[in-house]
């Protein structure tokens, strides 16, 4: 019996995986720095935004994505009323209906966690111009 | 950090180009590394022969005492575990009291196990082929729920101590799993907890997740139990 040692909170986890994408992505466009992230978080991604700008930042130290701005849109996902079937718009988990205040059922789509578009820079271009 | 999913407040930025930098649509899933290396895993456990079988639940509702009586009912089978926790090996000591492989894996800070920590494991513990794998997660019905480890099957356990609506509360739990024990069942006429409450909710979020009710101190149940273990580990020779 041995035990390993490792691991970090998941937004860690996610946001080191969101910059390895970016970079890979930038890289292969020829870009030489990614200066802006836009990421998709559904309600029941298990991700919170807050959490993820925190860990996004240290992640990206370093890297091209370095100083990169983390745009975060939530998504809404829609569900059943588990008490009285209405379909509800969910943000966050767990969600209630507005009509009779049951737990609304969030189907899959709920998990998505999807980098949408990243902003990039060319290594020959110039940062501002003066006068 | 994990009680609470998704911020309910959309920053709702877009992308602008103040200094005139390309924009490259990607659309894609940011946890698809993780996903490959779960694929390596999965693909590992089937050129072996071996059942991997995820178990989640919340802290206290019985993983390990469910593992230590599971075992002696499957004294016909090869088995290994992999014990996740943030801190301690207390589990994994359990577990090697029963005379079964086990690896500890503590992930510190982290709060659930990912498939690279899973991939290590194995490494080290090198179950033998035809094996039944038991990989028990650290104890939160949140993170597991969005980390593929290559599993053959995931089980999520509840416990009557707490409340019956939990699939709808944590339905991500529920949604992937193919079956969910309904655990301490000899404490109902102590409890409000409703079992068919309980079954309802978690077909509202998963209809095909199989239910099965058992106490793992008391022994109900745990013959079906181990019968959907050996049907499990007959469909991946």
């Amino acid at each position: 019996m041995l035990p390993l040692y490792s691991g970090r909170m998941h937004e860690m986890s996610i946001a080191m995986s969101i910059v390895d994408a970016a970079e890979k992505a930038a890289r292969e466009a020829g870009a030489a720095r990614v200066t802006a992230i836009e990421l998709d978080i559904g309600p029941m991604s298990g991700v919170m935004a807050d959490a993820l700008e925190f860990c996004f930042e240290a992640a990206a130290r370093g890297s091209m994505a370095q100083g990169a701005r983390l745009a975060i849109h939530a998504i809404a996902a829609v569900g059943e009323c588990a008490s009285c079937g209405r379909m509800g718009e969910a943000r966050s988990v767990p969600a209630r209906c507005r009509a009779c205040g049951g737990f609304l059922a969030i189907p899959p789509d709920g998990a998505t966690l999807r980098l949408r578009a990243i902003e990039v820079e060319d290594a020959m271009k110039k940062e501002t111009s003066h006068v | 950090m994990c009680d609470s999913c998704g911020c309910g407040h959309d920053h709702g930025a877009t992308l602008s180009r103040p200094g005139g930098g390309r924009v490259l649509r990607l659309e894609q899933d940011v946890l698809a590394a993780s996903r490959a290396i779960a694929g390596k895993n999965r693909a590992l456990f089937e050129s072996r022969g071996i059942a991997a079988v995820n178990l989640l639940s919340s802290p206290g509702s019985g993983k390990t005492t469910v593992l230590e009586k599971t075992i002696p009912l499957l004294s016909g089978r090869r088995l290994a575990v992999i014990e996740g926790d943030q801190q301690t090996a207390n589990d994994a000591e359990r577990i090697d009291a029963t005379g079964v492989p086990v690896v500890q894996v503590n992930t510190g800070a982290g709060c659930h196990l990912d498939a690279a920590m899973v991939g290590r494991a194995v490494a080290e513990l090198s179950p033998a082929p035809g094996s039944l794998l038991f990989i028990e997660n650290v104890g939160n019905l949140v993170c597991p729920a969005m980390f593929d480890l290559g599993e053959t099957a995931r089980v999520v356990i509840i416990s009557v101590t707490e409340g019956d609506d939990k699939p709808l509360k944590y339905p991500a739990a529920f949604q992937r799993a193919d079956l969910c024990l309904i655990n301490k069942i000899d404490l109902l006429p102590h409890v409000s907890f409703d079992p068919a409450r309980c079954r309802a909710a978690a077909r509202r979020v998963n209809p095909d997740i199989a239910l099965m009710e058992i106490s793992a101190t008391a022994g109900q149940g745990l013959e079906d139990w181990a019968a959907w273990l050996g049907r499990l580990t007959a469909r991946h020779p």
